[in-house]
Protein backbone atom coordinates (compact mmCIF):
# COMPACT_ATOMS: atom_id res chain seq x y z
CA UNK A 1 0.00 0.00 0.00
CA UNK A 2 2.45 2.27 0.61
CA UNK A 3 4.36 1.44 -2.34
CA UNK A 4 1.33 3.18 -4.46
CA UNK A 5 1.73 6.62 -3.33
CA UNK A 6 2.29 8.86 -6.26
CA UNK A 7 2.42 12.24 -5.23
CA UNK A 8 5.62 13.86 -5.69
CA UNK A 9 6.91 12.12 -8.19
CA UNK A 10 8.12 13.14 -11.70
CA UNK A 11 8.04 11.26 -14.89
CA UNK A 12 10.97 11.97 -16.68
CA UNK A 13 9.85 12.76 -20.20
CA UNK A 14 10.22 15.64 -22.41
CA UNK A 15 6.59 17.52 -23.14
CA UNK A 16 5.73 21.33 -23.64
CA UNK A 17 4.50 20.82 -19.97
CA UNK A 18 7.70 19.34 -18.92
CA UNK A 19 9.71 22.64 -20.65
CA UNK A 20 7.57 25.09 -18.84
CA UNK A 21 8.95 27.20 -16.42
CA UNK A 22 8.08 25.83 -12.76
CA UNK A 23 7.03 29.31 -11.50
CA UNK A 24 4.42 29.43 -14.32
CA UNK A 25 3.13 26.35 -13.52
CA UNK A 26 2.95 26.87 -9.40
CA UNK A 27 1.07 29.86 -10.29
CA UNK A 28 -1.53 28.12 -13.30
CA UNK A 29 -2.10 25.58 -10.22
CA UNK A 30 -2.98 28.23 -7.77
CA UNK A 31 -5.36 29.95 -10.11
CA UNK A 32 -6.62 26.69 -10.52
CA UNK A 33 -7.52 25.80 -7.48
CA UNK A 34 -9.13 28.89 -7.01
CA UNK A 35 -10.97 28.44 -9.69
CA UNK A 36 -12.26 25.42 -9.11
CA UNK A 37 -13.56 26.37 -5.77
CA UNK A 38 -15.12 29.36 -7.04
CA UNK A 39 -17.22 27.17 -9.88
CA UNK A 40 -20.71 27.15 -8.97
CA UNK A 41 -22.36 26.34 -12.42
CA UNK A 42 -22.53 23.02 -14.60
CA UNK A 43 -20.95 25.08 -17.72
CA UNK A 44 -18.10 25.97 -15.87
CA UNK A 45 -17.60 22.93 -14.18
CA UNK A 46 -17.16 21.53 -17.84
CA UNK A 47 -14.58 24.43 -18.78
CA UNK A 48 -12.51 23.49 -16.17
CA UNK A 49 -12.87 19.65 -16.82
CA UNK A 50 -11.82 20.79 -20.50
CA UNK A 51 -9.09 22.21 -19.22
CA UNK A 52 -8.14 19.40 -17.11
CA UNK A 53 -8.12 17.02 -19.84
CA UNK A 54 -5.99 19.63 -22.16
CA UNK A 55 -3.59 19.39 -19.47
CA UNK A 56 -3.68 15.79 -19.27
CA UNK A 57 -3.13 15.66 -23.34
CA UNK A 58 -0.36 17.50 -23.59
CA UNK A 59 1.64 16.79 -20.61
CA UNK A 60 2.33 13.02 -22.55
CA UNK A 61 1.89 11.51 -19.42
CA UNK A 62 0.33 8.34 -19.46
CA UNK A 63 -3.35 8.60 -18.19
CA UNK A 64 -3.19 5.15 -16.13
CA UNK A 65 -0.13 7.48 -14.05
CA UNK A 66 -3.25 10.11 -13.09
CA UNK A 67 -5.37 7.03 -12.20
CA UNK A 68 -2.54 5.59 -10.34
CA UNK A 69 -2.13 9.53 -8.40
CA UNK A 70 -6.02 8.80 -7.61
CA UNK A 71 -6.04 5.61 -6.14
CA UNK A 72 -5.01 6.37 -2.48
CA UNK A 73 -7.61 8.97 -2.35
CA UNK A 74 -10.80 7.30 -3.66
CA UNK A 75 -12.25 6.28 -0.28
CA UNK A 76 -11.93 10.18 0.32
CA UNK A 77 -13.88 11.00 -2.60
CA UNK A 78 -16.51 8.34 -2.44
CA UNK A 79 -17.06 8.28 1.40
CA UNK A 80 -17.40 12.36 1.51
CA UNK A 81 -19.81 11.92 -1.87
CA UNK A 82 -21.66 9.40 -0.20
CA UNK A 83 -22.16 12.19 3.17
CA UNK A 84 -23.29 14.80 0.95
CA UNK A 85 -25.62 12.70 -0.44
CA UNK A 86 -27.44 11.77 2.01
CA UNK A 87 -26.76 13.88 4.90
CA UNK A 88 -27.96 17.01 2.78
CA UNK A 89 -31.71 18.89 3.56
CA UNK A 90 -33.37 19.45 0.61
CA UNK A 91 -36.12 18.40 -1.49
CA UNK A 92 -36.53 14.20 -2.04
CA UNK A 93 -34.96 12.95 -5.06
CA UNK A 94 -36.95 9.46 -5.63
CA UNK A 95 -34.78 6.31 -7.37
CA UNK A 96 -36.94 4.38 -9.29
CA UNK A 97 -39.85 5.41 -7.58
CA UNK A 98 -38.55 5.00 -4.30
CA UNK A 99 -37.93 7.33 -1.60
CA UNK A 100 -34.03 6.67 -0.49
CA UNK A 101 -33.30 9.37 1.49
CA UNK A 102 -31.31 11.11 -1.51
CA UNK A 103 -32.24 14.35 -1.90
CA UNK A 104 -31.61 16.76 -4.69
CA UNK A 105 -29.42 19.26 -3.27
CA UNK A 106 -27.24 16.80 -1.93
CA UNK A 107 -26.89 14.75 -5.26
CA UNK A 108 -25.70 17.97 -6.58
CA UNK A 109 -23.30 18.62 -3.78
CA UNK A 110 -21.65 15.03 -3.56
CA UNK A 111 -20.70 15.48 -7.35
CA UNK A 112 -19.35 19.15 -7.25
CA UNK A 113 -17.58 17.76 -3.94
CA UNK A 114 -16.17 14.77 -6.25
CA UNK A 115 -14.89 16.81 -9.26
CA UNK A 116 -13.71 18.97 -7.46
CA UNK A 117 -11.33 16.42 -5.41
CA UNK A 118 -10.81 14.82 -9.07
CA UNK A 119 -9.86 18.23 -10.85
CA UNK A 120 -7.73 18.68 -7.43
CA UNK A 121 -5.70 15.72 -7.36
CA UNK A 122 -5.49 15.54 -11.22
CA UNK A 123 -4.19 19.07 -11.21
CA UNK A 124 -1.27 18.27 -8.72
CA UNK A 125 -0.19 15.49 -10.40
CA UNK A 126 -0.23 17.09 -13.73
CA UNK A 127 1.97 19.12 -11.51
CA UNK A 128 4.30 16.85 -9.99
CA UNK A 129 4.65 14.67 -12.86
CA UNK A 130 5.96 17.22 -15.57
CA UNK A 131 8.28 19.35 -12.85
CA UNK A 132 11.52 17.82 -10.89
CA UNK A 133 11.24 18.29 -7.34
CA UNK A 134 14.46 20.24 -7.92
CA UNK A 135 13.16 22.43 -10.61
CA UNK A 136 9.49 23.00 -8.93
CA UNK A 137 11.30 24.14 -4.95
CA UNK A 138 13.69 26.06 -7.52
CA UNK A 139 10.68 27.64 -8.66
CA UNK A 140 9.30 28.56 -5.08
CA UNK A 141 12.64 29.68 -4.01
CA UNK A 142 12.49 32.26 -7.17
CA UNK A 143 8.77 33.16 -6.25
CA UNK A 144 9.17 33.70 -2.36
CA UNK A 145 12.38 35.27 -3.26
CA UNK A 146 10.88 38.86 -2.31
CA UNK A 147 10.09 37.68 1.33
CA UNK A 148 14.24 37.00 1.94
CA UNK A 149 14.27 40.57 1.86
CA UNK A 150 12.70 40.48 5.35
CA UNK A 151 14.76 37.82 6.04
CA UNK A 152 13.26 34.94 5.68
CA UNK A 153 15.10 31.96 4.57
CA UNK A 154 14.00 31.00 1.27
CA UNK A 155 16.53 29.08 -0.19
CA UNK A 156 16.88 26.77 2.94
CA UNK A 157 13.08 26.51 3.19
CA UNK A 158 13.66 25.29 -0.47
CA UNK A 159 16.67 23.14 -0.35
CA UNK A 160 14.67 21.22 3.00
CA UNK A 161 11.75 20.69 0.24
CA UNK A 162 13.70 19.16 -1.84
CA UNK A 163 15.43 16.89 0.25
CA UNK A 164 12.53 15.90 1.93
CA UNK A 165 10.66 15.26 -1.34
CA UNK A 166 14.04 12.96 -2.30
CA UNK A 167 13.97 10.93 0.94
CA UNK A 168 10.55 9.41 0.64
CA UNK A 169 10.86 6.53 -1.51
CA UNK A 170 13.90 6.18 0.79
CA UNK A 171 12.12 6.57 4.77
CA UNK A 172 9.11 4.33 2.62
CA UNK A 173 11.61 1.04 1.55
CA UNK A 174 13.09 2.02 5.13
CA UNK A 175 9.33 1.70 7.20
CA UNK A 176 8.54 -1.15 4.97
CA UNK A 177 11.67 -3.27 6.23
CA UNK A 178 11.27 -2.26 9.73
CA UNK A 179 7.51 -3.31 9.45
CA UNK A 180 8.56 -7.01 7.96
CA UNK A 181 11.37 -7.06 11.02
CA UNK A 182 8.98 -6.74 13.46
CA UNK A 183 6.34 -8.82 12.16
CA UNK A 184 8.91 -11.11 12.17
CA UNK A 185 9.58 -11.13 16.14
CA UNK A 186 5.41 -11.42 16.48
CA UNK A 187 4.32 -7.93 16.46
CA UNK A 188 1.13 -7.34 14.85
CA UNK A 189 0.04 -3.53 13.01
CA UNK A 190 -3.44 -4.89 11.86
CA UNK A 191 -5.53 -6.05 14.77
CA UNK A 192 -6.51 -4.91 17.75
CA UNK A 193 -8.00 -2.22 19.17
CA UNK A 194 -6.98 1.33 18.07
CA UNK A 195 -5.01 2.19 21.44
CA UNK A 196 -3.40 -1.30 21.08
CA UNK A 197 -2.84 -0.93 16.87
CA UNK A 198 -1.33 2.58 17.68
CA UNK A 199 1.33 1.01 20.74
CA UNK A 200 2.42 -1.15 18.12
CA UNK A 201 3.66 1.68 16.09
CA UNK A 202 6.45 2.98 18.68
CA UNK A 203 8.60 -0.31 18.04
CA UNK A 204 8.14 0.88 14.48
CA UNK A 205 8.70 4.53 14.38
CA UNK A 206 11.55 4.33 16.62
CA UNK A 207 14.09 2.89 14.85
CA UNK A 208 12.86 5.30 11.92
CA UNK A 209 13.78 8.25 13.77
CA UNK A 210 17.00 7.01 14.58
CA UNK A 211 17.66 5.42 10.81
CA UNK A 212 16.38 9.57 9.60
CA UNK A 213 18.81 11.23 11.99
CA UNK A 214 21.88 8.98 11.03
CA UNK A 215 21.27 9.87 7.19
CA UNK A 216 20.25 13.51 7.89
CA UNK A 217 23.57 13.67 9.52
CA UNK A 218 25.51 11.57 6.94
CA UNK A 219 24.09 13.81 4.06
CA UNK A 220 25.25 16.78 5.75
CA UNK A 221 28.53 15.38 5.60
CA UNK A 222 28.44 14.41 2.09
CA UNK A 223 26.85 18.08 0.94
CA UNK A 224 29.82 19.74 2.73
CA UNK A 225 32.05 17.61 1.23
CA UNK A 226 30.73 18.88 -2.15
CA UNK A 227 31.45 22.30 -1.32
CA UNK A 228 27.40 23.10 -0.21
CA UNK A 229 27.26 26.92 1.74
CA UNK A 230 23.88 27.72 1.41
CA UNK A 231 22.17 29.83 -1.38
CA UNK A 232 24.56 32.62 -1.95
CA UNK A 233 26.56 32.43 -5.36
CA UNK A 234 25.04 29.10 -5.87
CA UNK A 235 24.37 28.87 -9.53
CA UNK A 236 21.95 26.28 -11.43
CA UNK A 237 22.37 23.23 -14.23
CA UNK A 238 19.36 24.81 -15.33
CA UNK A 239 18.48 27.95 -15.16
CA UNK A 240 14.39 28.97 -14.58
CA UNK A 241 13.79 31.42 -17.50
CA UNK A 242 10.17 32.79 -18.52
CA UNK A 243 10.31 32.05 -22.21
CA UNK A 244 7.63 32.75 -25.04
CA UNK A 245 5.77 29.08 -24.22
CA UNK A 246 5.24 30.31 -20.50
CA UNK A 247 3.86 33.61 -21.86
CA UNK A 248 1.36 31.55 -24.25
CA UNK A 249 0.57 29.02 -21.67
CA UNK A 250 -0.45 32.01 -19.62
CA UNK A 251 -2.52 33.46 -21.43
CA UNK A 252 -4.23 30.06 -22.73
CA UNK A 253 -4.94 29.39 -18.92
CA UNK A 254 -6.35 32.37 -18.52
CA UNK A 255 -8.64 32.16 -21.08
CA UNK A 256 -10.03 29.53 -19.26
CA UNK A 257 -9.89 31.40 -16.00
CA UNK A 258 -11.99 34.28 -17.68
CA UNK A 259 -14.63 31.35 -18.40
CA UNK A 260 -14.96 30.29 -15.47
CA UNK A 261 -15.69 34.07 -14.08
CA UNK A 262 -17.75 35.16 -16.86
CA UNK A 263 -20.15 31.91 -16.60
CA UNK A 264 -20.13 32.61 -12.91
CA UNK A 265 -20.72 35.67 -11.86
CA UNK A 266 -21.60 37.37 -15.12
CA UNK A 267 -23.91 34.96 -17.24
CA UNK B 1 49.18 15.74 -2.92
CA UNK B 2 47.97 14.51 0.37
CA UNK B 3 50.54 14.54 3.30
CA UNK B 4 49.80 13.85 7.04
CA UNK B 5 52.31 14.94 9.58
CA UNK B 6 52.14 13.74 13.27
CA UNK B 7 48.37 13.47 12.50
CA UNK B 8 46.71 13.48 16.14
CA UNK B 9 43.52 12.99 16.47
CA UNK B 10 40.38 12.36 19.49
CA UNK B 11 36.98 12.77 19.26
CA UNK B 12 35.43 14.56 22.12
CA UNK B 13 31.93 14.14 22.83
CA UNK B 14 32.16 16.18 26.27
CA UNK B 15 31.23 13.54 28.34
CA UNK B 16 33.48 11.10 28.80
CA UNK B 17 37.47 11.02 27.68
CA UNK B 18 37.98 8.99 24.39
CA UNK B 19 41.22 7.41 23.44
CA UNK B 20 43.50 9.25 20.90
CA UNK B 21 41.90 7.81 17.31
CA UNK B 22 44.94 8.79 15.10
CA UNK B 23 48.25 9.02 17.22
CA UNK B 24 51.65 10.40 15.35
CA UNK B 25 50.04 9.40 11.97
CA UNK B 26 52.65 9.93 9.03
CA UNK B 27 51.44 9.60 5.36
CA UNK B 28 52.01 10.94 1.85
CA UNK B 29 49.99 10.32 -1.26
CA UNK B 30 52.15 11.81 -4.61
CA UNK B 31 49.76 12.42 -6.96
CA UNK B 32 48.42 9.95 -9.55
CA UNK B 33 48.56 7.36 -6.79
CA UNK B 34 46.37 4.88 -6.04
CA UNK B 35 46.07 3.66 -2.32
CA UNK B 36 44.22 1.28 -0.71
CA UNK B 37 44.05 1.94 3.26
CA UNK B 38 43.34 -0.86 5.32
CA UNK B 39 43.11 -1.98 9.22
CA UNK B 40 40.21 -3.31 11.36
CA UNK B 41 37.17 -1.96 12.48
CA UNK B 42 37.69 1.23 14.57
CA UNK B 43 41.19 1.78 13.96
CA UNK B 44 40.69 5.45 12.88
CA UNK B 45 40.66 4.93 8.41
CA UNK B 46 37.21 6.62 8.08
CA UNK B 47 38.51 9.34 11.17
CA UNK B 48 42.10 9.63 8.67
CA UNK B 49 39.82 10.26 5.45
CA UNK B 50 37.80 12.94 6.85
CA UNK B 51 40.85 15.44 7.65
CA UNK B 52 41.78 14.96 3.88
CA UNK B 53 38.84 17.31 3.03
CA UNK B 54 38.92 19.28 6.40
CA UNK B 55 35.59 17.54 7.33
CA UNK B 56 37.79 17.16 10.79
CA UNK B 57 40.95 19.41 11.87
CA UNK B 58 44.33 17.66 13.51
CA UNK B 59 44.25 17.93 17.32
CA UNK B 60 47.97 17.84 16.64
CA UNK B 61 50.56 17.77 13.55
CA UNK B 62 49.12 18.70 10.16
CA UNK B 63 47.52 17.55 7.43
CA UNK B 64 48.73 19.39 4.05
CA UNK B 65 46.39 19.08 0.51
CA UNK B 66 48.64 19.97 -2.54
CA UNK B 67 50.27 22.37 0.01
CA UNK B 68 47.42 24.05 1.29
CA UNK B 69 47.26 23.42 5.37
CA UNK B 70 43.51 22.29 6.06
CA UNK B 71 43.66 24.40 9.33
CA UNK B 72 43.93 27.17 6.91
CA UNK B 73 40.38 28.59 7.22
CA UNK B 74 40.39 30.90 4.20
CA UNK B 75 41.32 28.03 1.80
CA UNK B 76 38.98 25.30 3.06
CA UNK B 77 36.55 25.22 -0.05
CA UNK B 78 39.42 25.71 -2.05
CA UNK B 79 40.44 22.04 -0.08
CA UNK B 80 37.34 20.40 -0.53
CA UNK B 81 37.06 21.52 -4.10
CA UNK B 82 40.11 19.47 -5.00
CA UNK B 83 39.73 16.66 -2.75
CA UNK B 84 36.30 14.69 -3.79
CA UNK B 85 34.66 12.04 -1.40
CA UNK B 86 32.60 8.85 -1.90
CA UNK B 87 31.25 7.37 1.49
CA UNK B 88 30.03 3.99 1.70
CA UNK B 89 25.75 4.47 1.59
CA UNK B 90 25.15 5.65 -1.79
CA UNK B 91 21.67 6.70 -0.41
CA UNK B 92 22.85 9.43 2.00
CA UNK B 93 25.16 10.80 -0.31
CA UNK B 94 22.96 11.65 -3.05
CA UNK B 95 20.72 15.06 -2.56
CA UNK B 96 18.55 15.30 -5.67
CA UNK B 97 15.71 13.30 -6.98
CA UNK B 98 16.81 12.97 -10.52
CA UNK B 99 20.83 11.21 -11.71
CA UNK B 100 22.11 14.63 -13.76
CA UNK B 101 20.91 17.39 -10.94
CA UNK B 102 22.48 15.32 -8.58
CA UNK B 103 25.75 15.40 -10.19
CA UNK B 104 25.15 19.37 -10.85
CA UNK B 105 25.04 19.90 -7.06
CA UNK B 106 28.63 20.34 -6.15
CA UNK B 107 29.38 22.60 -9.56
CA UNK B 108 26.34 24.48 -8.77
CA UNK B 109 27.67 24.73 -5.37
CA UNK B 110 31.17 26.39 -6.97
CA UNK B 111 28.77 28.96 -8.88
CA UNK B 112 30.23 27.77 -12.43
CA UNK B 113 27.80 28.76 -15.12
CA UNK B 114 24.90 26.48 -16.34
CA UNK B 115 26.87 25.64 -19.67
CA UNK B 116 29.98 24.79 -18.06
CA UNK B 117 27.99 22.56 -15.80
CA UNK B 118 26.42 21.17 -18.20
CA UNK B 119 29.22 20.26 -19.49
CA UNK B 120 30.65 19.02 -16.28
CA UNK B 121 27.90 17.17 -15.64
CA UNK B 122 27.78 15.00 -19.39
CA UNK B 123 31.81 14.16 -19.03
CA UNK B 124 31.16 12.93 -15.84
CA UNK B 125 28.40 10.68 -15.89
CA UNK B 126 30.07 9.72 -19.81
CA UNK B 127 33.03 8.50 -17.08
CA UNK B 128 31.42 6.19 -14.68
CA UNK B 129 29.52 5.30 -17.93
CA UNK B 130 26.14 6.64 -16.41
CA UNK B 131 25.31 9.10 -18.94
CA UNK B 132 22.31 6.66 -20.34
CA UNK B 133 20.35 7.29 -16.85
CA UNK B 134 21.02 10.67 -16.50
CA UNK B 135 17.05 11.60 -16.32
CA UNK B 136 16.68 8.68 -13.83
CA UNK B 137 15.79 8.33 -10.33
CA UNK B 138 18.35 7.71 -8.26
CA UNK B 139 16.21 5.39 -5.97
CA UNK B 140 15.28 3.16 -8.89
CA UNK B 141 19.08 2.41 -9.25
CA UNK B 142 21.12 -0.39 -8.35
CA UNK B 143 23.63 -0.02 -5.66
CA UNK B 144 26.53 -0.61 -8.22
CA UNK B 145 25.15 2.26 -9.77
CA UNK B 146 24.13 4.84 -7.18
CA UNK B 147 27.67 4.52 -6.07
CA UNK B 148 28.84 5.44 -9.51
CA UNK B 149 26.64 8.11 -9.69
CA UNK B 150 28.13 9.54 -6.02
CA UNK B 151 31.28 9.06 -7.81
CA UNK B 152 30.40 11.09 -10.48
CA UNK B 153 29.16 13.38 -8.22
CA UNK B 154 32.77 14.21 -6.69
CA UNK B 155 34.35 13.88 -10.01
CA UNK B 156 32.25 16.81 -11.54
CA UNK B 157 34.17 19.16 -9.06
CA UNK B 158 37.19 18.24 -11.21
CA UNK B 159 39.17 17.61 -8.35
CA UNK B 160 42.70 16.44 -8.00
CA UNK B 161 42.16 13.53 -5.75
CA UNK B 162 39.09 11.28 -4.60
CA UNK B 163 39.24 9.64 -1.18
CA UNK B 164 36.33 7.12 -0.98
CA UNK B 165 35.18 5.42 2.49
CA UNK B 166 34.45 1.96 1.66
CA UNK B 167 32.28 2.74 -1.37
CA UNK B 168 31.80 -0.83 -1.79
CA UNK B 169 30.67 -1.93 1.57
CA UNK B 170 27.00 -2.23 0.78
CA UNK B 171 27.10 -3.40 -2.40
CA UNK B 172 26.53 -6.96 -4.11
CA UNK B 173 29.99 -8.46 -5.92
CA UNK B 174 28.44 -6.94 -9.55
CA UNK B 175 28.30 -3.82 -7.89
CA UNK B 176 31.58 -4.31 -6.26
CA UNK B 177 33.08 -5.10 -9.78
CA UNK B 178 31.71 -1.89 -11.17
CA UNK B 179 33.09 0.16 -8.82
CA UNK B 180 36.12 -0.99 -9.11
CA UNK B 181 36.07 -0.96 -12.51
CA UNK B 182 35.37 2.87 -12.48
CA UNK B 183 38.35 3.29 -10.29
CA UNK B 184 40.79 1.83 -12.15
CA UNK B 185 39.09 3.77 -14.90
CA UNK B 186 39.33 7.08 -13.03
CA UNK B 187 43.47 6.36 -12.61
CA UNK B 188 43.97 5.46 -16.04
CA UNK B 189 42.30 7.90 -17.70
CA UNK B 190 42.39 11.26 -15.69
CA UNK B 191 45.56 10.30 -13.60
CA UNK B 192 43.21 10.78 -10.55
CA UNK B 193 44.96 10.25 -7.11
CA UNK B 194 42.84 7.57 -5.69
CA UNK B 195 42.51 6.93 -1.74
CA UNK B 196 40.23 3.67 -1.22
CA UNK B 197 39.66 2.70 1.91
CA UNK B 198 38.35 -0.80 2.28
CA UNK B 199 37.45 -4.28 4.17
CA UNK B 200 37.99 -6.24 0.63
CA UNK B 201 41.63 -7.36 0.17
CA UNK B 202 41.01 -8.25 -3.79
CA UNK B 203 40.35 -4.63 -3.86
CA UNK B 204 43.25 -3.70 -2.28
CA UNK B 205 45.52 -6.05 -4.51
CA UNK B 206 44.42 -3.96 -7.46
CA UNK B 207 46.33 -0.62 -5.75
CA UNK B 208 49.49 0.74 -6.70
CA UNK B 209 50.26 1.14 -2.96
CA UNK B 210 49.00 -0.65 0.78
CA UNK B 211 48.68 1.08 3.94
CA UNK B 212 48.08 -0.61 7.09
CA UNK B 213 46.63 1.27 10.02
CA UNK B 214 46.53 0.04 13.61
CA UNK B 215 45.26 1.75 16.48
CA UNK B 216 45.52 5.08 14.86
CA UNK B 217 49.05 4.86 13.29
CA UNK B 218 50.49 3.23 10.34
CA UNK B 219 52.35 -0.10 10.25
CA UNK B 220 52.73 -1.29 7.16
CA UNK B 221 53.24 1.18 3.73
CA UNK B 222 54.35 -0.97 0.76
CA UNK B 223 53.38 -2.93 -2.31
CA UNK B 224 50.40 -5.36 -2.66
CA UNK B 225 52.78 -8.01 -3.10
CA UNK B 226 55.10 -7.04 -0.43
CA UNK B 227 52.24 -6.52 2.29
CA UNK B 228 49.74 -9.55 1.11
CA UNK B 229 53.49 -11.74 1.61
CA UNK B 230 53.38 -11.03 5.00
CA UNK B 231 50.25 -13.11 6.07
CA UNK B 232 51.14 -13.54 9.65
CA UNK B 233 51.87 -10.26 10.25
CA UNK B 234 48.72 -9.23 8.54
CA UNK B 235 46.56 -12.22 10.57
CA UNK B 236 47.78 -10.58 13.46
CA UNK B 237 46.26 -7.34 13.31
CA UNK B 238 43.07 -8.87 12.15
CA UNK B 239 42.87 -8.92 8.45
CA UNK B 240 42.50 -11.33 5.90
CA UNK B 241 45.02 -11.85 2.93
CA UNK B 242 43.43 -11.80 -0.72
CA UNK B 243 41.85 -15.66 -0.99
CA UNK B 244 43.93 -16.74 -3.77
CA UNK B 245 46.89 -15.98 -1.36
CA UNK B 246 45.23 -17.61 1.58
CA UNK B 247 45.02 -20.48 -0.64
CA UNK B 248 48.71 -20.74 -1.45
CA UNK B 249 49.60 -19.96 1.80
CA UNK B 250 47.65 -22.65 3.36
CA UNK B 251 49.31 -25.16 1.12
CA UNK B 252 52.57 -24.33 2.14
CA UNK B 253 51.62 -24.53 5.69
CA UNK B 254 50.40 -27.86 5.05
CA UNK B 255 54.38 -28.78 3.58
CA UNK B 256 53.60 -27.99 -0.18
CA UNK B 257 56.28 -26.00 -1.15
CA UNK B 258 53.70 -23.30 -2.95
CA UNK B 259 54.89 -19.99 -3.34
CA UNK B 260 52.25 -17.59 -2.05
CA UNK B 261 53.49 -14.60 -3.32
CA UNK B 262 50.75 -14.24 -5.50
CA UNK B 263 47.36 -11.72 -5.75
CA UNK B 264 45.87 -12.95 -9.01
CA UNK B 265 43.97 -16.23 -9.92
CA UNK B 266 46.29 -16.86 -12.44
CA UNK B 267 49.26 -16.19 -10.11
CA UNK B 268 48.28 -18.89 -7.89
CA UNK B 269 47.30 -21.26 -10.96
CA UNK B 270 50.57 -20.79 -12.21
CA UNK B 271 52.30 -21.33 -8.75
CA UNK B 272 50.23 -24.33 -7.92
CA UNK B 273 51.29 -25.43 -11.36
CA UNK B 274 54.75 -25.02 -10.84
CA UNK B 275 54.55 -27.24 -7.71
CA UNK B 276 52.92 -30.14 -9.45
CA UNK B 277 55.90 -29.55 -11.99
CA UNK B 278 58.22 -29.50 -9.50
CA UNK B 279 57.42 -33.04 -7.90
CA UNK B 280 56.93 -34.31 -11.20
CA UNK B 281 60.13 -33.78 -12.22
CA UNK B 282 60.98 -34.41 -9.38
CA UNK B 283 60.14 -38.09 -9.15
N1 LIG C 1 31.65 10.95 15.86
C1 LIG C 1 32.35 10.21 16.73
N2 LIG C 1 32.32 10.52 18.04
C2 LIG C 1 33.03 9.79 18.94
N3 LIG C 1 33.79 8.74 18.62
C3 LIG C 1 33.86 8.37 17.33
C4 LIG C 1 33.15 9.10 16.32
N4 LIG C 1 33.39 8.51 15.12
C5 LIG C 1 34.22 7.49 15.38
N5 LIG C 1 34.51 7.40 16.69
C6 LIG C 1 35.43 6.44 17.31
O1 LIG C 1 36.69 6.58 16.71
C7 LIG C 1 37.30 5.36 16.45
C8 LIG C 1 37.71 5.26 15.00
O2 LIG C 1 36.57 5.35 14.18
P1 LIG C 1 36.62 5.28 12.61
O3 LIG C 1 35.23 5.47 12.15
O4 LIG C 1 37.64 6.22 12.11
O5 LIG C 1 37.09 3.80 12.36
P2 LIG C 1 37.19 3.00 10.98
O6 LIG C 1 38.58 2.53 10.87
O7 LIG C 1 36.66 3.81 9.88
O8 LIG C 1 36.25 1.77 11.25
P3 LIG C 1 35.31 0.97 10.23
O9 LIG C 1 36.20 -0.01 9.55
O10 LIG C 1 34.32 0.30 11.10
O11 LIG C 1 34.70 1.97 9.31
C9 LIG C 1 36.30 4.29 16.87
O12 LIG C 1 36.71 3.78 18.13
C10 LIG C 1 35.01 5.01 17.00
O13 LIG C 1 34.24 4.46 18.04
MG1 LIG D 1 34.91 3.70 8.60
Amino acid sequence: MLKDITLGQYFPIDSFLHRLDPRTKILIFILDIVAIFMAQTVESYVVLILFTFLVMLISKVPVKMYFKGLKPILYIIVFTALLNLFLTQGEDLPIFGYSVGITVEGAIVAAKMATRLVLLIIGSSALTYTTSPMALTDGIEKLLKPLSKIGFPTHELAMMMSIAIKFIPTLIEETDKIIKAQQARGASFDTGSIFKRAKALIPMLVPLFISAFRRADELAIAMESRCYTGGDGRTRLKEIKFTHKDLAATICFLMFFACVIFLDFIF
Amino acid sequence: MLKAENLLYSYDNGVKKVDTVLDNLNLNIKKGEFVAVLGHNGCGKSTLAKHFNGLLLPLGGDVYVQGINTKDEEMLWTIRRQVGMVFQNPDNQIVANVVEEDVAFAPENLGIPSAEIRKRVDDALKTVDMYRYRKHAPHLLSGGQKQRVAIAGAIAMRPECIVMDEPTAMLDPMGRAEVMETILKLKAQENMTVVLITHYMDEAAMADRVVVMDDGHIVVDDTPRNVFSQVELLKSLGLDVPQVTELAYSLNKEGFDVNYDVLTVTECADAIMDYVRSIKSGN
